[in-house]
């Protein structure tokens, strides 16, 4: 079948994947000897490895390798690259012969990139080593500038399909993440000092004190002495964190867990001390050094980071670095050059290229503009503005490139001031469950102390020199270290799990708020309804065979994304007539012309007709495509969106147990279709602008709800923030999603509902796990306040209960799970 | 038996440079990427 003729439109064989990146391929498709490619841009690609042998991208994963390059358009995109100050802010080091940049690549995914992006030596002359953090998503390139500029690197990688991201965000410096590595450093020092200082201990465990040379001072001292030595690290670096949090919450006069935890550490580290110098005795130092590696692990633990995804994208990550400025608007003469974005001024004639993003708000120079603000108000159709008018920051130009008079500089645009309002930044505010630890931590401070002074008082009168042993020891075995671990360790885990899901949530508490949530607010646009996948219906007189073919061969040669879906719809696979276009003609904003066999066929928006249309059709010509036979009308294609995969069995899920909205930015048009879908108990709120959004949440909040949000663009940002739990869903994680507490795969939407009613389960495992901690803190203090605690026993009940619990709560989070 | 104080010295020795061996590993950001140098050792180079 692969050796059949092909002409232009005759039909392929069905399914043959493109060697490149996987896809179908479509009747059309460019080959090379046997290997078809969906899209020239992915025979490029090959055609550029194959030449320098390095076809084994292809042999290293299972499933394609290639990056689909479908819909792509480079453009001058990285123009702004050869102006040396821009190319500064992201390059990391330069000399003559040397230039170190680090560039963040959303696409790559697999190990074939890993492959690919480490052997660009062997592509391009010039590139002298580049090396991937696949965590990140980062590539560390070294270059020589003599040979190859910044710009081409760019171009390289973006032909491969691995566009680099280059944003303002790129440009502003990032914080390292020092705190992770700290505690590596204090787990690797405090584990060493653990397993010292056991093995040191073991001969008191042993109970070898009778033996001569044990017994003797000098070798005792240097034991006791190697104890305490290596104790002091553990106690002054290890548990830093603690004494830090426990001295916070008490200048902010409350009680954190921290503030016990701190203070059986320092009795512990006390009696100790007092014990090794005075009583020639062995102190709880491996008690004090194993409380706090269990501490840190499940520190550790609860620190599990998504290096590839960001939860705190503002406008900034949204931004491009620079824009080409044509000149400004008091002086004459000025040269075209790319500048910053955030150096822009008023007056400033910029120049936007189709689907670039207006960096800030201007007036419209060019006679008329198509402006798409989806990601703003998250409406779905662009809008047309004319010469004089106003254009907002975050609208993007669909069409030619257009011109504009910078009227406020980046940081006074609308979208800036709308991000940095006060109402979008609001303080993280406590979970339930944290605030009744923070009641329960004080309770225990009180309970242990009373008890600690009721044993004391007792032994006073009984046996007075054991008084500041039993007081002690009550304070060292009430230390609530299972249970400061049993929470960290349930949610670490849960967290884990649900990443492996698809739901990566921003850290643990996270999950503590999303079983408070009792209210749901979905956006509409992109978020409960797909936007990329709408439906094609044709209404009018059914099309015949030809004129099927002839709608298919006038769409095909455009690129509008319309004209692609209805090609797509029309499915041309099943044509093998032979047709030719003539007089093509594709005008922004109408449609498109060609003459078929000597018919004159458009295709478009309403504006392209001559007569005036049916009266049906004439009404809400949004969404519609005309198709006209020599100018007379023939129907139209109507584009519907539809709900999103799995929103019927979410609805199922959660109708019952939350109150449930819906807000868009749309218009209403769909608001009896939807309503029907949700049930009666939905409200439905359209037109809403960003604040609006954000407005009705914290409304919501007011009336005492927990209101989870789920949206997707920047304009639920706002309300994303507002919200107790702000889920952000994305079809693709690599790319831009605003700042959230979570971010879902759009995969798994459908499974909302169960990991809501996970997050509920957790809790109650959290609980669990905190009365079992309890139990072993009862058995310690039974045998503290008897004044029979010995090193001995404390060494060995420690470790268990902390193991245990842990043990529990992380058995626990797995079982819960259905 | 005094050895044994030697000995234990000496341990104490080796195990304090595998912790400045570890402190290394993190400084030098070995713990920064885990995933990708799992991959790359499986990659060969095509001679």
């Amino acid at each position: 079948m692969l050796t059949a003729p092909l002409s232009t439109l005759n039909a392929q064989p069905a399914e043959v994947p493109c060697a490149h990146c996987g896809d179908a391929c479509t009747e059309n498709s460019p080959h090379l000897e046997d290997k078809f490619f969906c899209c020239d841009g992915c025979k490029t690609v090959y055609q550029i490895l194959a030449e320098k042998d390095l076809c084994t991208y292809y042999d290293l994963s299972d499933s394609p390798a290639g990056i689909k390059l479908k819909n792509r358009n480079f453009g001058e995109k990285f123009a702004s690259l050869d102006n040396v100050d821009i190319a500064h802010k992201i390059i990391e080091y330069a000399d003559a012969e040397r230039v170190k940049v680090v560039l963040h690549l959303p696409a790559m995914h697999c190990a074939s990139c890993i492959w690919l992006l480490e052997n660009l030596y062997k592509l391009r002359e010039g590139i002298v080593y580049s090396r991937v953090n696949f965590m990140r998503k980062e590539i560390t390139l070294q270059f020589n500038p003599t040979q190859i500029s910044l710009r081409e690197v760019a171009e390289l990688l973006t032909t491969l399909g691995y566009e680099p991201q280059i944003n303002l965000d790129t440009a502003t410096p990032k914080l390292a993440d020092k705190q992770y590595k700290r505690l590596l450093y204090q787990l690797g020092v405090t584990g060493f000092c653990l397993g010292n200082i056991m093995l040191l201990a073991f001969p008191d465990y042993l109970a070898v004190t009778g033996v001569d040379f044990y017994a003797q001072e000098a070798n005792r001292g240097f034991f006791i002495g190697l104890n305490l030595l290596l104790a002091l690290p553990v106690f002054f670096y290890g548990a830093l964190d603690y004494w830090v949090s426990a001295y916070k919450a008490l200048r902010a006069r409350t009680v954190n867990l921290d503030v016990p935890i701190s203070l059986g550490i320092v009795s512990l580290f006390a009696r100790s001390l007092y014990e090794m110098l005075f009583l020639n005795g062995t102190g709880y130092m491996d008690s004090l050094a194993s409380l706090v590696f269990f501490l840190l692990i499940g520190k550790w633990f609860q620190q599990k980071t998504y290096a590839g995804l960001s939860f705190e994208r503002d406008y900034k990550s949204y931004f491009p670095l620079a824009v080409l400025r044509k000149g400004k608007k008091e002086a004459e003469n000025t040269e075209e050059e790319f500048v910053q974005v955030t150096d822009l001024k008023k007056g400033d004639i910029i120049f936007i290229r189709n689907q670039e993003l207006i960096p800030t708000d201007g007036i419209l120079q060019s006679e008329k503009a198509q402006i798409d603000y989806s990601f703003v108000t998250g409406e779905a159709i662009p809008v047309q503005k004319y010469a004089g008018e106003q254009v907002y920051a975050g609208g993007r130009q669909v069409g030619e490139g257009i011109s504009i008079e910078v009227t406020k500089e980046v940081s006074q645009s609308y979208l800036t001031q709308l991000w940095n309002n006060e109402a979008f930044q609001t303080p993280n505010t406590l979970s339930p469950l944290e605030r009744k630890v923070q009641l329960f931590s004080q309770g225990f401070l009180y309970v242990t102390f009373s008890i600690a002074f009721l044993a004391g008082l007792y032994w006073f009168f009984i046996d007075s020199s054991k008084v500041a042993n039993v007081f002690t020891a009550v304070l060292v075995v009430a230390c609530p270290c299972a249970l400061s671990l049993a929470m960290p360790f349930a949610l670490g885990n849960a967290l884990r799990l649900l990443g492996r899901e698809g739901f990566y949530l921003r850290n643990a508490e996270a999950l503590l708020h999303l079983a408070e949530i009792d209210t749901l607010v979905f956006d509409k646009t992109g978020t409960i309804m797909k936007n990329d996948s709408e439906t094609v219906a044709w209404v009018g007189e059914s099309l015949t065979h030809q004129e099927r073919a002839y709608i298919a061969l006038l769409c095909r040669s455009s690129m509008h994304p319309l004209s692609r879906q209805i090609f797509d719809w029309l499915n041309p696979q099943t044509f093998q007539t032979e047709l030719c276009l003539a007089n093509f003609q594709e005008v922004v904003n109408r449609g498109l012309t060609g003459w078929v066999n000597g018919i004159k066929i458009q295709l478009g928006s309403s504006k392209l007709a001559t007569k005036p249309l049916p009266e049906e059709s004439a009404q809400d010509t949004a969404g519609k495509v005309f198709v006209f036979w020599q100018n007379s009308c023939r129907g139209y294609f109507r584009l519907e969106s539809h709900y999103r995969d799995g929103f019927p069995q979410l609805l199922q899920d959660v109708k019952d147990n939350y109150e449930i909205a819906v807000v868009s930015g749309d218009n209403d048009a769909q608001r009896e279709n939807l309503a029907q879908v949700l049930g009666k108990n939905v409200t439905l709120r359209f037109m809403q602008q960003p604040e609006d959004k954000l407005l009705y949440i914290s409304a919501l909040q007011q009336a005492g709800k927990h209101v989870l949000m789920l949206g997707d663009g920047l304009n639920d940002a706002g309300a994303l923030k507002q919200a107790n739990v702000g889920i952000a869903l994305t079809e693709d994680t690599t790319q831009f999603s605003p700042a959230c507490t979570a971010i879902l795969h759009a995969p798994s939407f459908p499974r909302l509902g169960k990991y809501l009613q996970y997050s509920k389960k957790l809790v109650n495992v959290v609980y669990w796990s905190f009365l079992l901690s309890l139990l072993y803190n009862f058995i310690g203090l039974a045998w503290a306040v008897s004044g029979n605690l010995s090193p001995l026993f404390a060494a060995i009940l420690m470790p268990i209960s902390s193991a245990s619990v842990v043990g529990f709560a992380v058995l626990m989070s797995e079982w819960v799970r259905e | 038996m005094a050895v044994i104080i030697i000995l234990i010295i000496l341990s104490i020795l080796v195990a304090g440079s595998f912790l400045a061996g570890f402190i290394w590993a993190v400084r030098s950001g070995q713990f920064e990427d885990t995933d990708s140098p799992a991959v790359r050792i499986l990659l060969d180079d095509k001679k």
